[in-house]
């Protein structure tokens, strides 16, 4: 008893301890960003690796996901003989929830996981620590560029998710529940406001620092050989995608009853 | 030119080095030996400000490095070269980019003269002609020695080998060996920090020899004053015995 006790203690006080170092990483970095030379060519080396990484992947989940949306949504609303504002709904709950959080799933998984097990390998093979012998900072080398990277492209993946997403939806309204393109793009426009799309890339704005942030923490935090990388990359994987779902609620919240 | 004063670091409650002194001469190849475990690759990262003792001090000419942060901790570094055990390449950058890293991080600029600095070392270790391909690409003799080129390139004052020739053949070994001699003489004011596992290498190389044993220095001397020693640590470990006061954990 008291041993359980003790151990779930221990892992209590472990978990404020790495809460700690995370808030220390997360300072240094932000202090980074706005004291160095700016890396430009190494910012635009990772902002077309992700993009690359992921822009297929993004397309084909947002054609997808707005077809099989706009089939469902189609199919409640005829049931009222309001068909007509399928594409109008499908593309308020793609701007401002879907397309955030599929993107952001879908990055943590293609692109997150990647950053960290490139870092966590450079860790247990001396490289990281050669870097420091060199004078050079992994920080600022490492990962102040693949977060300004991350800031840059994952919300335009997003704005790109909810393109394509709308294609899907009109696919659909079209071939299956015959509703006239100029009805569709009309109910878009009237029901979308800019703030809608806005509110939906500002989720992806934060996403991408929970997303850049923890892959190279977890990445850094790496020890011990090849297990230790695929740990990392597990570990960071799950606590990302996590912090995500918790963090869209909280500002879900927030920008239902205060801003709205 | 390097002194430890007092040094204690413990891991986790183990004690690696234990209230060390000990002190290292400019411009010579001073090797470092000790079994397994001893705490050798820890006394390198305490030279280079890796690692911060829990006391004592760190001297690097003159300077307590131990206090050393930011900016000034990084221009100590620059300072350095260090070949690591296992060479620790960067895997996404190719050999020149690898090579070049340390001059471009310490302000050197002009490609063309990095490029002819890059082509001096590497004909150096013997690699020319390997400039685009990647780490994944070489042997680890390669590998290892595209890394003592990257220790080379920017000139450092002080070169440190974590130990450069374990686990090759002999005869890259001997090679290896040659090359740490041969960078040491061309430049008489250069100090080679040598870990090293290999004794023959050391009492051929060595123009000075410092054994670790539990955490303290049992001698430091000339290879000759190493050959003649009473010292039954130091005998029993240079002929490798079993039997003997040494302690195996
Ligand atoms: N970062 C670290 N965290 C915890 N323990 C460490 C760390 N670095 C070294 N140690 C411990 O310190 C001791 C000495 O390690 P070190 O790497 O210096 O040995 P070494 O003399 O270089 O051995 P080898 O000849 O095998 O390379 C080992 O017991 C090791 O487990
Ligand atoms: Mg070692």
């Amino acid at each position: 008893m008291s041993n359980t006790i003790l151990s779930l203690s221990s892992k209590f006080l472990k978990y404020f301890e790495d809460l700690g170092r995370f808030q220390v990483f997360v300072a240094k970095i932000l202090k980074v960003m706005c004291t160095r030379p700016f890396r430009l060519s190494l910012v635009v080396q990772h902002a077309y690796n992700f993009g690359v990484e992921s822009v297929f992947i993004i397309l084909l989940t947002a054609f997808f996901t707005g077809s099989v949306f706009g089939l469902q949504i189609g199919y409640v609303f005829s049931i009222f003989r309001a068909e007509s504002l399928t594409g109008g709904a499908s593309a308020l709950a793609l701007a401002t929830e879907l397309a955030p959080l599929v993107t952001g799933f879908l990055i943590t998984g293609r692109v997150g996981a990647a950053v960290t097990a490139e870092i966590a390998t450079m860790v247990v093979s001396e490289q990281v620590e050669a870097m420091e012998a060199m004078g050079v900072d992994p920080i600022d080398y490492l990962v102040v560029p693949r977060v300004w990277a991350s800031i840059f492209v994952m919300p335009l993946l997003c704005g790109l998710f909810m393109f394509m997403g709308i294609v899907g939806v009109y696919m659909t309204s079209l071939g299956i529940y015959a509703i006239d393109p100029g009805v569709f793009v009309a109910k878009i426009i009237s029901l979308v406001e800019v703030s809608d799309i806005l509110s939906g890339l500002r989720k992806m704005f934060f996403f991408s620092f929970i997303i850049s942030f923890l892959c190279c923490y977890e990445g850094l935090s790496a020890s011990g050989g090849a297990k230790g990388v695929g740990m990392a990359t597990t570990q960071a994987v799950v606590k990302v995608l996590m912090l995500i779902l918790i963090s869209d609620l909280v500002i879900s919240f927030i920008e239902v009853w205060w801003l709205r | 030119m390097i002194r430890f004063e007092n040094v204690v670091k413990s891991f986790s409650k183990k004690v690696i080095l234990n209230h060390l002194d000990l002190e290292i001469p400019k411009g010579k190849i001073t090797f470092i030996v000790g079994k397994s475990g001893e705490g050798k690759s820890v006394v390198l990262k305490h030279i280079l400000g890796l690692m911060k003792p829990d006391s004592g001090r760190v001297f690097v000419g003159g300077e307590d490095i131990t206090e050393l942060s930011g900016e000034n901790l990084r221009k100590h570094r620059q300072r350095f070269g260090m070949l690591f055990q296992m060479a620790a390449l960067f895997d996404s950058l190719n050999v020149y980019d690898n090579v070049v890293f340390p001059l471009k991080e310490s302000g050197h600029n002009d490609e063309k003269e990095n490029l002819r600095k890059i082509e001096e070392v590497l004909s150096m270790v013997g690699l020319p002609d390997i400039l685009n391909k990647f780490p994944s690409e070489l042997s680890i003799g390669e590998k290892k020695r595209v890394g003592l080129a990257r220790a080379l390139v920017h000139n450092p004052d002080i070169i440190l080998y974590d130990e450069p020739t374990t686990g090759f053949d002999p005869l890259i070994a001997e090679m290896i060996d040659h090359l740490i001699v041969k960078v040491g003489r061309k430049r008489p004011d250069l100090t080679s920090v040598v870990v090293s596992h290999d004794l023959k290498a050391t009492l051929e190389s060595a123009e000075h020899i410092i054994m670790l044993y539990q955490g303290k220095v049992v001698l430091s001397g000339t290879s000759k004053e190493f050959r003649n020693t009473e010292n039954k640590i130091v005998r029993q470990f240079f002929s490798g015995k079993q039997e003997g006061p040494m302690v195996f954990l």
